[in-house]
C-alpha cells in the first residue's frame, strides 16, 4: 500500500486528509502516485505550485515511491 | 493551543550573546481585517524540517545553540506565531544564523496559514519575495502583504 496525505487547500479540495492506494507492480514515481490519487478521488490536483514529500522529506515529483511509503501533497508553505 | 520546541536548549555556556526573532499575526490583509488565523502543520514532518534547518544553521554558522518555537492551531491578531533564538560566542554569527533560520523556515517548514475574516476564510498564498529569501526588491507594505501578485 501507499499512504497518501493531503494538507491545507489540497486537503480541502480532496475532501479527506488521507487515502491509501494499492502499490502498482514495478514501482512508481511521485508523479504517478499523484495520477493514481486523482483517479481515486476524482479531483484534479496537478498544479505548478504543488509540492510533495515522501516519508516526511521534501522530494521532486520524479522521486521513487516504495511499498509502505507515506506520500504527501500540499501547497507552498506559509508559516513563520 | 500547543507549541513545539524543535531543539531544546540546555547548554549555552560560553555564549557571548543571543539574537531572537519573534513573528506575530498581522491584523490586516489585502481585503479585510483579520479576525483570526488558523495554522495547519504536518505532524512528524514539521518537527523533522525544523530539526533539519537547525542542523543546517549549526553547520553554516559558528553558533552554540538555537531554538525554534512555532505555534499552530487557532491564533488571534498580534499573537506570537514563531520565535527563533540563536546563541553564539560573537554577535555576527547569531544575527546571520537567526536570519537564515527564519528565512528557511518560511520556505521549507510545512505550515499553512488560513486567514479568517468577516468575508470568510482563505488560505494565504506564498510570497515569491519571501521564497527568494526576502532580500531583493521585496517589501511588505500595509495592505499588500497578502496580495502577492504585484511581487511576481
Amino acid at each position: 500500500m501507499i499512504y497518501v496525505k493531503f494538507f491545507a487547500s489540497v486537503r480541502e479540495r480532496v475532501g479527506v486528509g488521507e487515502i491509501s492506494l494499492l502499490m502498482p507492480e514495478g514501482g512508481v514515481t511521485v508523479e504517478e502516485v499523484l495520477s493514481l490519487a486523482e483517479d481515486e478521488t476524482g479531483v484534479l490536483l496537478q498544479d505548478a505550485h504543488l509540492l510533495a514529500a515522501v516519508n516526511l522529506q521534501h522530494v521532486p515529483f520524479s522521486g521513487v515511491v516504495h511499498d509502505g511509503d507515506e506520500v504527501a501533497f500540499f501547497p507552498p508553505v506559509t508559516g513563520g | 493551543m500547543a507549541e513545539m520546541a524543535a531543539y531544546p536548549v540546555d547548554a549555552i555556556a560560553g555564549a557571548g550573546g543571543s539574537v531572537t526573532f519573534t513573528g506575530t499575526v498581522r491584523d490586516y490583509s489585502e481585503a479585510a481585517d483579520i479576525l483570526a488565523m488558523e495554522i495547519e502543520h504536518y505532524p512528524g514532518m514539521t518537527e523533522r524540517e525544523l530539526e533539519r534547518i537547525s542542523a543546517e544553521a549549526a553547520r553554516r554558522y559558528d553558533i552554540l545553540d538555537s531554538l525554534i518555537v512555532h505555534r499552530y492551531g487557532h491564533l488571534a491578531p498580534q499573537d506570537n506565531i514563531v520565535m527563533v533564538a540563536v546563541w553564539s560566542r560573537h554577535r555576527a554569527a547569531a544575527f546571520d544564523a537567526c536570519r537564515f533560520l527564519i528565512d528557511l523556515l518560511k520556505t521549507s517548514a510545512p505550515f499553512w496559514k488560513k486567514e479568517v475574516t468577516l468575508a470568510g476564510a482563505r488560505w494565504v498564498t506564498d510570497c515569491p519575495g519571501c521564497r527568494a529569501g526576502g532580500r531583493e526588491g521585496h517589501t511588505h507594505a500595509p495592505y499588500t502583504h497578502y496580495s502577492h501578485t504585484q511581487l511576481k
